[in-house]
């Protein structure tokens, strides 16, 4: 459902455990889905002997479309206006992710009404692995 | 620049949705869909990437009868080149953003123009020099319209990223 300005405000957060333990499998699945086989997400001989990684890791645009599913479940289906991130540190295979989107504005263009949201996706140790910025449509 | 065909399939949707964990109905149940706001199915928000499986020459695929990268018999099907590997470290996504002027669809025929954007360099501890390039893919529909901007910022690396 799209949601309306009154029942947002600046700094309202919504925080999801997106996935626990990833597995090696989602990461070939990714792969087959998006048509990126690059060998560094699925090839442990090629990345540990070949590209000097300590093993494979997830897509970028993996933890980029997990962290979407945060977005989405908020801000409702068809909503977004815009989604960017920064890809700040891997994702390896165990990793839990968690994501927190919080309200930065709550604004008016040309009679459009939008949410700002910045986004952090972090892994069990707290470490932030993908950051950014959506804005979403969203009733008066 | 390339300009690559990209059909939305209902199919390649759900499998893409499955492969980021969102069993959200939207991107799979036509009736469920059919009763929402939307009114259809729609694509996940970072769908647009999987272009690349319509890319004829995509460097990320094996092609038919060509070299591939991965490992085989030996860690690499391919003798070392700059290109493939630079000092080991390669190409890796640094940035990606999307604006949305509407969301795909099952039956949408997107005619994709590629053009290169600014290229910087950076000093990283972790990694040596870091250099970075920016790609805008711009996504039209069957009707000409734009539908979505992708900028995308990759970034060679002069090593491997410490961990």
């Amino acid at each position: 459902m799209t949601l309306s300005a009154s029942e947002l405000s600046i700094g309202q957060a919504r925080t999801a455990v997106l996935v626990e333990d990833l597995k090696r499998t989602q990461l070939v699945q990714y792969a087959g889905a998006s048509g990126d086989y690059n060998p560094l997400h699925h090839d442990e001989l090629y990345t540990r002997e070949v590209a000097g990684y300590p093993g494979v890791f997830a897509h970028g645009m993996l933890t980029m479309g997990i962290t979407g599913k945060l977005l989405t479940d908020w801000v409702g289906d068809g909503n977004l206006a815009n989604y960017g991130v920064r890809f700040v540190n891997q994702v390896w295979p165990g990793d839990t992710l968690t994501g927190t989107a919080e309200v930065t504005a709550i604004r008016e263009e040309n009679g459009e009404h939008f949410v700002d949201l910045s986004i952090t996706t972090t892994n069990q140790d707290g470490a932030p692995v993908v950051t950014g910025t959506a804005t979403a449509h969203i009733n008066a | 620049m390339p300009t690559d065909r990209f059909p939305v399939e209902a199919s390649h949707i759900m499998m893409f949705a499955r492969s980021v964990g969102d069993d959200n109905p939207i991107y799979h149940d036509a009736e469920h869909a059919a009763a929402t706001e939307t009114g259809h199915i729609i694509a996940p928000p970072t769908f647009p990437q999987a272009h690349a499986q319509f890319n004829p020459t995509y460097r990320l695929r094996p092609q038919v009868g060509k070299p591939w990268f991965g490992s085989g018999a030996t860690p690499t099907g391919v003798k070392k080149t700059s290109e493939v590997s630079s000092g080991g470290g390669g190409g890796l996504h640094a940035e990606q953003h999307f604006e949305y002027h509407r969301h795909l669809k099952p039956g949408d025929e997107l005619t994709l123009t590629v053009r290169s954007g600014e290229t910087w360099e950076k000093q990283s501890k972790r990694a040596g020099t870091l250099t970075f390039s920016e790609t805008i893919t711009e996504f039209r529909d069957q009707d000409g319209k734009l539908v979505i901007t992708a900028r995308g910022v990759g970034v060679r690396t002069e090593k491997p990223v410490e961990n």
